[in-house]
């Protein structure tokens, strides 16, 4: 098999694996990424909500956010991790596709390629 | 290290932007000169694994998380350039699809995570690994520290860009803007965190992959453009 087939393989593995990355901090008790708190935790953390913040965290509207189907981002745990593979997958399939595109737009045309 | 709308004023995010786009730029007219079209999907599976990587949120107990981005690793593979193209890709759909780094933040993230990233490690790869055989040991040593050093400065740039928040936009009462914190919190916060923890999943998954490539295809490691094949392509 060529190497380049065996990291396609460990890449959907690693998506498979993903909701580790949701998993186990809850098991650890450990919160947001530090400058990536919710509004909330932000008025918890400091006594007051920015008022720039306010106006700017609600710009944009992501379809998935957090990797979860809107409304569902404190869904159990369980249900959460089944979204995130989905949100990996959808995720990884778009990545590729604009790569793929973008590459090749780019990329140098060789005549050995020209076949 | 995904910076949410709302945490740096219009200043900077529009600042970071401006300084973002050159990179952008130059970068596609290197990937022009120097990506052959049979390295396209290694530039998706790049891209791809930068994006899944990041979903790997690793905990410190009781703490805060963060993850390993992947720049130096594309870097290693297919050169500085075109892993500021792979992240990129990888960190603008993150921001659209999934809310992960906001939409005013594109150009401060990529300028992080993509430019600085990318470029650090790779410089800090090359050093390590300067002259060495593909195969040798301080290949996959060379690439290890420079994604332990890459993720490290980006953490860096990133707690700079929070901390001169509360300076820059503050209101009466003295209530910042933006970003809540000074540099004095922000920079040993991230610093730590990312030197204690988060480098060194960065250093060891760009350490393995590579070290499984000298031995899986060693074919797929980048070598710059040597100075007779740059004549030849200029001619």
């Amino acid at each position: 098999m060529k190497a380049t087939t065996k990291l396609w393989i460990g890449l959907l593995a690693l998506v498979v694996l993903s909701p580790l990355g949701i998993v186990l901090p809850a098991k650890f008790g450990a919160e947001s990424a530090w400058g990536e708190w919710s509004g909330e935790e932000i008025q918890k953390l400091v006594g007051y909500l920015p008022s720039g913040m306010s106006q700017l965290a609600d710009l944009w509207k992501a379809p998935l956010p957090g990797y979860a189907l809107r409304g569902q981002e404190s869904a159990p745990l369980g249900a959460l991790s089944l979204s995130y593979i989905a949100s990996g997958v959808l995720g990884v399939a778009v990545v590729v596709g604009v790569s793929i595109l973008l590459g090749k737009a780019l990329a140098r045309r060789e005549s050995s390629d020209a076949s | 290290m995904h910076i949410p709308d709302g945490y740096l004023g219009p200043q900077t995010y529009g600042a970071a932007y401006l300084a973002a786009a050159p990179f952008w730029a130059i970068a596609s007219q290197k990937l022009n000169k120097t990506l052959r079209s049979r390295q396209v999907p290694l530039l998706a599976l790049g891209a791809a694994f930068s994006f899944v990587i990041m979903m790997f949120n690793v905990p410190i107990p009781g703490g805060t998380t963060g993850h390993a981005v992947g720049a130096v690793l594309i870097a290693v593979l297919l050169g500085p350039w075109a892993a500021c193209i792979a992240v990129s890709v990888a960190l603008i759909v993150q921001a659209l699809l999934f809310g992960d780094g906001g939409i005013t933040c594109i150009g401060a993230n990529c300028l992080n995570m993509a430019v600085i990233m990318p470029f650090v490690g790779y410089g800090v790869y090359l050093l390590v690994s300067a002259r060495s055989e593909v195969t040798s040991r301080r290949r996959w040593i060379g690439a290890a520290a420079g994604g332990y050093i890459g993720l490290n400065v980006a953490a860096l740039s990133t707690a700079v860009m929070f901390g001169i928040q509360p300076a820059l936009a503050h209101d009466a009462a003295g209530h910042a803007l933006y970003a809540p914190y000074p540099l004095k919190i922000a920079v040993p916060a991230m610093a730590i965190e990312h030197l204690v923890v988060f480098g060194i999943v960065e250093a060891v998954a760009t350490g393995l992959v590579v070290a499984y490539l000298q031995r899986a295809d060693v074919s797929l490691l980048y070598r710059p453009p040597s100075r007779m094949e740059r004549r030849s392509e200029a001619a």
